[in-house]
């Protein structure tokens, strides 16, 4: 693996903080500095409208996110449609720029890199796609597609970049007689496998997965989860996996981060927010999940009413108008006026963003 | 809520973009079956092979006056066909003679190989620019798209062949003149189907995957946006070039395109048209066959328009 490449050196250079290129190795392995880290993540789109196409208003579609994906980990990020899930995805690959905050990848600040600036960085970091049928260029026979990475860092002879594709595509489960077909000649399930093929030829750190399996036939999706596990531990990657189905979530994942309307509600160990999800959300998604025994019933959390525009989120917690905590509790001023922020629970990796849950939730007196 | 649960399904995806290639071998079978393309392919391809084989074809030198050399010859002598009934004293001329004594029937056959050499090159560097102002405009988007796209409105503000007279005053007349002015005036059309393509295809997720492998946006455009934004384009330009000659043939007929003794449908028809009663033939002719270009591409674009999109296809 390609665990050895140098940090672009322009990356140090964009870092507000005081040492960032001594962080670079000397940490691994010791306190297991995290290979992504995000500081108050921010990303606004303007709504445009009007005859000179004036900026109207903004989507809020990630607004204040902090995160760490540690090395070799699965974090997962769930969250109902236009939480700003796949947003997080895209800012941290630099798809997209922020409109605020900071994402340090391998010790490097890489929020101020600027186009070619980034091309380093790109073998490092890559994505794969939700739609599988979107996702390859249709008149390109597959084998290029997947040695595209190849081809654009200039690494090795056009012999040597083919036994490169010939030996991904083997461990995708794809055959070499493959290399020379069309996308438009494979299943849904086979693409995907070209798609993941096509990340991982440049040998990446991290793999951001953007809903790899949420297009794909329920049998299909166990066969290419349990690839992007055997593949996570044979190359060491580090996935962050962008999922809106709980199930799958809890298969793949080590951590797992559940989002609600451009925020992280709460960040907790898998069997954490599995078995003990402190966040009202959570706990409501949770009890969305269905149980295959017809014997057993759950209390299920219905939520009330839609997921409010993220162009105007409600004030203090994002989640109060929709919230059977607050309901419980008497609806509580302190909802409506405080956005609450994360806070761990007993010093632990588990936290939550709630007034009246974890370790919070015993000096917060009820108004 | 109801979108966060085991096995939760997307709807099949849109399948048109991957299917274009697969059923490139398909398309041709589609066209096949279209009453209206077939047509249109025989009627251009009879034309190819007349422009083709003009010199074999035609009966006489299309520039030659030939009064005075043959017999009993006027300008104007009407068509006289031996078989037909045209006394063998007289010489045998298809379509008779224009106002000048030249045989009409060569200069039609002639005509053909100028009309198509006018379609062909000026629609083609039509495209080539409005290709180019169309991708970038789209690819790059802001500022630049607004500027590059405000300047075809302006150019699609005047009426076309308006705008290719008043370009052609500029340049001066002349055939090669008129063509450009002619392209000039269709850059728009190009650009705009162009930009309307690559920005659907800019938003599809091989797009963004060639960027997340770092290539550089010029990379991508020529190798990922480009050659899958082409399909729109070749219609258009089907349609495009039976226009083309028809906006040339009427500056020709104008007097500003091809000059005299150059054999162009649009100079006949104009040569002659205070004689549309007294020889209307020397009109009909060449109008026939300008008709019969313009209809050939015409049905060709739509046949490939209705071949291309999957949607249409019953």
């Amino acid at each position: 693996m390609s665990a050895a490449l140098p940090v672009p050196p322009s990356a140090a250079t964009g870092g507000a903080s005081g040492a960032p290129a001594a962080r670079g190795g000397a940490a691994r392995g010791v306190s297991a500095e995290p290979l992504v880290e995000v500081r108050g993540l921010v990303k606004h789109f303007p709504v445009r409208g009007g005859m000179l196409q004036r900026t109207v208003a903004q989507v809020q579609a990630v607004d204040g996110v902090d995160l760490e994906i540690h090395r070799g980990e699965t974090l997962g990020l769930v969250g109902e449609s236009g939480c700003g899930k796949t947003t997080v995805g895209r800012l941290i690959l630099r798809l997209i720029d922020p409109t605020a905050g900071s994402i340090r990848f391998d010790g490097a600040d890489v929020t101020g890199l600027r186009g070619a600036e980034l091309k380093p960085l790109r073998r490092r970091m890559q994505i794969i796609f939700q739609d599988p049928y979107a996702s390859l260029d249709p008149r390109v026979p597959i084998g290029d597609s997947i040695g595209d990475g190849l081809r654009v860092h200039a690494i090795g002879t056009p012999k040597e970049q083919r036994e490169k594709v010939r030996r991904i595509m083997d461990l995708v489960g794809l055959q070499p007689y493959h290399a020379r077909r069309f996308p438009h000649e494979f299943s849904g399930g086979q693409r995907q496998r070209i798609g993941i093929a096509r990340a991982l030829v440049l040998e990446p750190d991290l793999v951001v997965c953007d809903e790899p399996v949420s297009a794909l036939d329920v049998s299909i999706q166990a066969q290419v989860l349990n690839l992007l596990k055997s593949l996570q531990r044979e190359l060491g990657l580090t996935y962050l996996f962008i999922a809106h189905n709980m199930g799958v979530v809890e298969h793949i994942s080590d951590r797992v981060a559940v989002m609600y309307l451009g925020r992280v509600a709460e960040i907790a160990d898998r069997r954490d927010l599995f078995t003990d999800g402190q966040h009202p959300y959570t706990q409501a998604l949770l009890s969305a999940i269905p149980i295959p025994d017809p014997e057993l019933r759950r209390r299920r959390i219905i939520l009330a009413g839609d997921v409010p525009s993220p162009v105007a989120p409600p004030p203090g917690c994002r989640f109060h108008p929709r919230c059977p905590l607050r309901a419980e509790l008497g609806n509580p001023h302190v909802c409506e006026t405080t956005d609450p922020p994360l806070k761990p629970i007993g010093g632990s990796d588990h936290a939550v963003a709630c007034h009246f849950r974890g370790d919070a939730a015993l000096e917060q007196p009820v108004t | 809520m109801s979108d966060v649960a085991i096995g939760a399904g997307k709807p099949l995806p849109d399948v048109t973009e991957e299917a274009r290639v697969g059923r490139r071998r398909g398309v041709i079978a589609r066209l096949l079956r279209q009453r209206s393309a077939v047509v249109g392919l025989l009627l251009l391809g009879f034309l190819v092979l007349v422009a083709l084989l003009a010199d074999v074809l035609a009966t006489h030198d299309p520039i030659k006056v030939l009064l005075g050399v043959e017999p009993g010859i006027r300008p104007r002598t009407p068509p006289c066909v031996h078989l037909l009934g045209c006394t063998a004293s007289l010489p045998e001329h298809i379509l008779g003679l224009d106002g000048n004594g030249r045989d009409e029937y060569s200069r039609l056959i002639f005509g053909t190989r100028v009309s198509l050499f006018i379609g062909f090159v000026t629609v083609f560097g039509a495209i080539l620019i409005g290709t180019v102002i169309g991708a970038v405009a789209g690819y790059a988007g802001g500022r630049t798209d607004n500027i590059l796209m405000r300047l075809m409105d302006m150019l699609l503000a005047f009426p076309a062949l308006l705008l290719a007279l008043v370009i052609v005053t500029v340049l001066g007349k002349g055939l090669i003149n008129a063509m450009v002015a002619v392209a000039i005036v269709s850059i728009p059309v190009y650009a705009r189907v162009m930009r309307a393509s690559v920005l659907s295809i800019r938003e599809l997720d091989y797009v963004t995957a060639a960027r997340a492998l770092g290539d550089s946006p010029m990379s991508i455009l020529l190798r990922r946006v480009v050659p899958n934004s082409l399909t729109p384009l070749i219609v258009q330009a089907t349609l495009g070039i039976g226009t083309a000659v028809l906006e040339v043939a009427a500056l020709s007929f104008l007097g500003l395109a091809a000059q005299a003794p150059t054999a162009e449908w649009g100079t006949m028809i104009g040569n002659e048209r205070n004689q549309l009663f007294t020889a209307p033939w020397l009109i009909l002719a060449p109008g026939v066959a300008l008709t019969i270009t313009v209809l050939a591409f015409n049905l060709l674009g739509d046949g490939l328009r209705d071949a291309l999109d999957p949607r249409l296809s019953g």
